[in-house]
């Protein structure tokens, strides 16, 4: 024992520590079998349901919508009201450039509307995410408004309200001509929506994914052993930001239309509500919570709109006081009581 | 008079008239924000239903304006209670997303029953003579239900100032605001305290809802729609400030009014970009605690 230097005894040490952070890294980051439940239930409606895969494609925008909003909410906790902000300018980058310039290739706009979106996260993120509470709040919804409304004061480029009708987007990789049915829309969605998915697992399971929890868990702390938490939380609302882009401009070129409502604070909580119905911070409730949210909307707006909205306000209330970690979050509880039960 | 001078008349009275508006719905969210540190996106919602309570008695039981504006607050007021008691108070110690949701939940419920209630096209209410009309002041005619609402606004102005700054319950109010662990260390009932808070400021908002409806109209959206404009004046009138309320009502009032006169099609870009900049540089507001 004494013949090794303190030193070097304080390296072994660090080493072992940091052997286990990564094992448990790595063993958390394992693709795990009951993950490709959603992909399947995904490409099984591809089949079942082939004639409503233009409403497909429209869940599947917002399950990327909610997992984007999932990586600043359910993970670096930010609480934002404007997210819609970022989906409005993935969507009218996509949009202006079919209508004005005639940028109709659907994989490139894509790109664009990342672009576009991201540089507005990281600007509004830099100034926006110094502060916290009901000032942030303020500031998030305040900036997606101000979008909304600069865009009605140039209505003679965004179309104002009426927003920008019968867009034309060339056939996807130039191969694929869009059907009636949008069955060639919800596999390009599809296919997008997995590429994102990959991106925001890596993400979250990494050693920044870690310290963007720690910032969550405890701001304080996380200053205290010197984590630059300003610049990671712009880093990560930068790129959620991006994601929200390309969720915005696959919803214009999949309506073929766009108009300013996509800026609407009702977009803004729409999509916080499905993640909340699901579970924040844990990758599938993005997944549930959309899918479940659309399937309620669809078959009760038609019944009653009125009737669908009191019932997502009750629905959120029962949710804040009996299910706070969403159904997933009930799920985990159930199965817990159940072995619990058994032994 | 020369044009420009009519015109800035009539925005600084316009202004006048809808700040005090925007002051009455929103000191109440103001205070108990300050209190609790509680993110009430329900708000509207007791402003809405005050309006629709106006709109029955006057039109369902005939009853005058006025009357029926002090029986929609007392009533909007005592409702309250029953969701700061039953609901709210559960959530007190919960974070800021848990309130958002909770509070927009009761807003959406709030805004459906409006709709099944009332239908969704806007109200309007029957105002007496001498709220109809214009109002001579001499050198100009203003009408007389925005005077009516300057000087509604400038009394309870008056009469708010005397009870927070003169009572002892103000007092008391005023240190829960400050420092609320410290308040309940001396002994006050800040609990008590937030209830009544609260049942007053859901009181005002209800009032302010019965006097928009000749301003705006009324329809269920009113809930959310006129939320954002309460919140912008709360957060940069700073929390819990009764001047810094009325300040912000001024300038969001006065500079949306201008705005829209001088440039319609801008909407409410003005106000929003105001909010930004003043919350960017004092980021609790005019009159906030940092």
């Amino acid at each position: 024992m004494s013949d090794v230097p303190a030193q070097d005894r304080l390296s072994v040490d660090k080493k072992v520590a940091r052997d286990r952070a990564a094992a448990y890294l790595l063993s958390r980051h394992h693709f795990q079998w009951p993950e490709a439940l959603p992909w399947l239930f995904a490409i099984a409606a591809f089949f079942v349901f082939p004639d409503r895969m233009t409403f497909g494609s429209q869940v599947l925008i917002m399950v990327m919508f909610a997992l984007s909003l999932d990586l600043i909410l359910g993970y670096a906790g930010i609480v934002t009201l404007g997210h819609a902000a970022f989906f409005g300018l993935g969507a009218y980058t996509v949009g202006l450039g079919a209508a004005r310039l005639g940028w109709t290739e659907p994989v490139s706009g894509l790109f664009a509307a990342a672009f576009v979106a991201g540089l507005g996260g990281f600007i509004t993120g830099w100034f926006l995410l110094r502060y916290r509470g009901l000032t942030l709040l303020m500031l998030t919804l305040a900036t997606a408004i101000m979008l909304q409304e600069t865009g009605n004061l140039r209505s003679d480029l965004s179309g104002g309200y009426d927003g920008l009708p019968g867009l034309e987007f060339k056939p996807l990789f130039g191969l694929f001509e869009y059907d009636l049915y949008g069955h060639t829309n919800y596999l390009y969605v599809l296919g997008v929506l997995a590429v994102m998915f990959y991106l925001v697992r890596r993400i979250v399971y990494s050693p920044f994914g870690q310290a963007l929890t720690g910032i969550r868990e405890n701001v304080r702390r996380m200053n205290a052993i010197g984590s630059p938490v300003h610049l990671r939380l712009v880093t990560v609302y930068t790129i959620a930001a991006a994601i929200a882009g390309v969720a915005g401009a696959l919803f214009t070129q999949t309506n073929a239309y766009v108009t300013l409502t996509v800026f609407d604070f009702d977009n803004s909580a729409k999509v916080m509500v499905m993640l909340i119905l699901g579970g924040t911070g844990r990758l599938y409730g993005a997944f549930l919570g959309a899918v479940v949210y659309m399937v309620l909307e669809d078959y009760f707006s038609k019944l009653s709109p009125t009737f669908w909205q009191f019932g997502i306000g009750l629905l959120l209330v029962l949710a804040v006081l009996f299910a706070r970690r969403g159904v997933l979050g009930l799920f985990e509880d159930a199965s817990k009581y159940l072995k619990r039960f058994r032994s | 008079m020369p044009q420009f001078a009519i015109i800035a008349v009539s925005i600084l009275f316009d202004g006048l008239a809808y700040a005090m508006f925007l002051f009455i719905t929103s000191v109440g969210l103001s205070i108990t924000m300050g209190l609790m540190g509680f993110v009430n996106l329900a708000h509207g919602a007791f402003a809405m239903a005050g309006g629709y309570v106006v709109v029955s008695l006057t039109r369902t039981l005939g009853l005058d304006f006025v009357p029926s504006l002090v029986i929609a607050s007392v009533l909007v007021g005592a409702v309250s209670v029953v969701f700061e008691r039953g609901l709210y108070r559960r959530l007190y110690k919960a974070t800021d997303l848990e309130q958002v949701l909770l509070t927009i939940g009761i807003a959406f419920m709030a805004i459906a029953t409006a709709t099944y209630l009332y239908g969704p096209i806007p109200k309007s209410v029957p105002l007496p003579a001498w709220l109809q009309g214009d109002i001579n002041l001499g050198f100009r005619t203003f009408p007389s239900y925005r005077a009516f609402l300057v000087v509604l606004g400038l009394v309870l102005i008056a009469v708010l100032w005397y009870a927070f700054e003169r009572t002892n319950i103000g007092a008391k109010i005023r240190a829960a605001v400050d420092n609320r662990r410290m308040a309940e260390s001396v002994g006050i009932n800040v609990d008590l305290l937030f209830t009544l808070t609260f049942a007053v400021g859901s009181g005002l908002a209800a009032l302010g809802g019965g006097l928009a409806i000749q301003l705006f109209g009324l329809s269920p959206s009113f809930a959310v729609l006129y939320l954002v404009l309460f919140l912008i004046v709360v957060a940069i009138g700073g929390l819990g400030s009764l001047k810094g309320t009325l300040l912000a009502a001024l300038v969001v009032g006065i500079v949306d009014t201008g705005g829209k006169y001088m440039l319609a099609e801008a909407g409410g870009f003005f106000i929003y970009a105001i909010a930004i900049v003043v919350l960017l540089i004092k980021p609790a507001g005019f009159f906030g605690r940092e």
